[in-house]
């Protein structure tokens, strides 16, 4: 089952996470995502952006490649079979656009568990590495997501 | 495009509503998009073998379909400060046809000195809800 000494534990930042206009197109087209300013340059900049907005939820793939680091760690203890995704929670301290070079530190909130039910929460701060920066440079907060899953444990 | 302003707005006002299709090509479209290859997603003998009635459609594609909606009323998807969501109940998604979501956005809770908007979602699948205390937080001058 879930191991408890995760709990707290914080880990380095990731790699930058290089984001790509297509990639932001492909996304929105993906969840439906319609609005222009995520396709169309020209639509973007007309609301004052730099480049192609992404759309509320993109987050979650650099959340989620981030959350990797813990959840596909064998002493965690997770068993991906048995997840089941609880809750998110995007907080967009300003939207994410192409160009964005981002980097994610991975806090590990919380691991319960209650009659063979346990629950982890993760929270990703993702940050604009100032020209991709890797060392102490300055930081922007972008986004900060919050994740729940629930594990069912061998009898349940 | 006209944006809508905080002034017009009356907690309770009905401002989106839409439908959202789901078959199990946009399933695996999602999986790629997103980089989620779990297969409870796409594989429907994995999906019933872990106890699922069948392939189910990711949370995140749910969540991420349905505040669409949301970004279209507020004219700006940037605008959109926060979302959240639970995941309530699951979204099985057949081999033939497609799964139907409706969606309906109303004012939940007016902040004028924070200029945004609380818009909560109230999101169905055959009449039952698969997402619980579903926010959008838009930001609107």
């Amino acid at each position: 089952m879930a191991n408890p000494d995760f709990a707290g534990r914080e880990y380095p930042a990731t790699a930058p996470y290089s984001v790509g206009r297509e990639k932001l197109r492909e996304f929105a087209s993906a969840v439906g995502a319609a609005h222009p300013a995520h396709h169309d340059l020209v639509a973007a900049r007309g609301l004052g952006y730099p480049d192609l907005v992404a759309p509320p939820t993109f987050a979650v793939v650099v959340a989620q490649r981030a959350e990797a680091q813990y959840v596909q760690d064998p002493d965690a203890g997770i068993d991906f079979s048995r997840v089941v995704h609880a809750d998110e929670k995007f907080t967009h301290h300003r939207p994410i656009v192409a160009g964005d070079e981002l980097v994610t530190v991975l806090h590990v909130d919380s691991v319960t568990e209650r009659a063979g039910i346990a629950m982890v929460t993760t929270r990703c701060e993702i940050f604009a590495a100032a020209d991709g920066a890797d060392g102490d440079g300055a930081r922007e907060p972008v986004a900060t997501v919050s994740s729940s899953l629930v594990i069912r444990g061998e009898d349940s | 495009m006209t944006r809508p302003a905080l002034a017009d707005l009356t907690v309770g006002d009905v401002v989106a509503t839409g439908t959202v299709e789901l078959d199990r090509a946009r399933l695996v479209r999602y999986a790629g998009a997103s980089g989620d290859f779990n297969r409870i997603h796409w594989d429907e003998s994995f999906a019933t073998g872990v106890g699922l009635p069948d392939v189910i459609a990711h949370g995140m594609l749910t969540m991420g379909s349905v505040v669409g909606v949301v970004a279209d009323w507020a004219g700006d998807p940037g605008a959109v400060v926060a979302y959240q969501t639970r995941f309530t109940k699951p979204v099985p998604v057949p081999h033939d046809g497609a799964a139907v979501v409706e969606v309906s956005a109303a004012v939940g809770a007016i902040d004028a000195d924070a200029g945004t908007v609380r818009v909560d979602l109230t999101v169905t699948h055959e009449g039952a809800k698969v997402l619980g205390r579903s926010q959008a937080t838009v930001r609107l001058s």
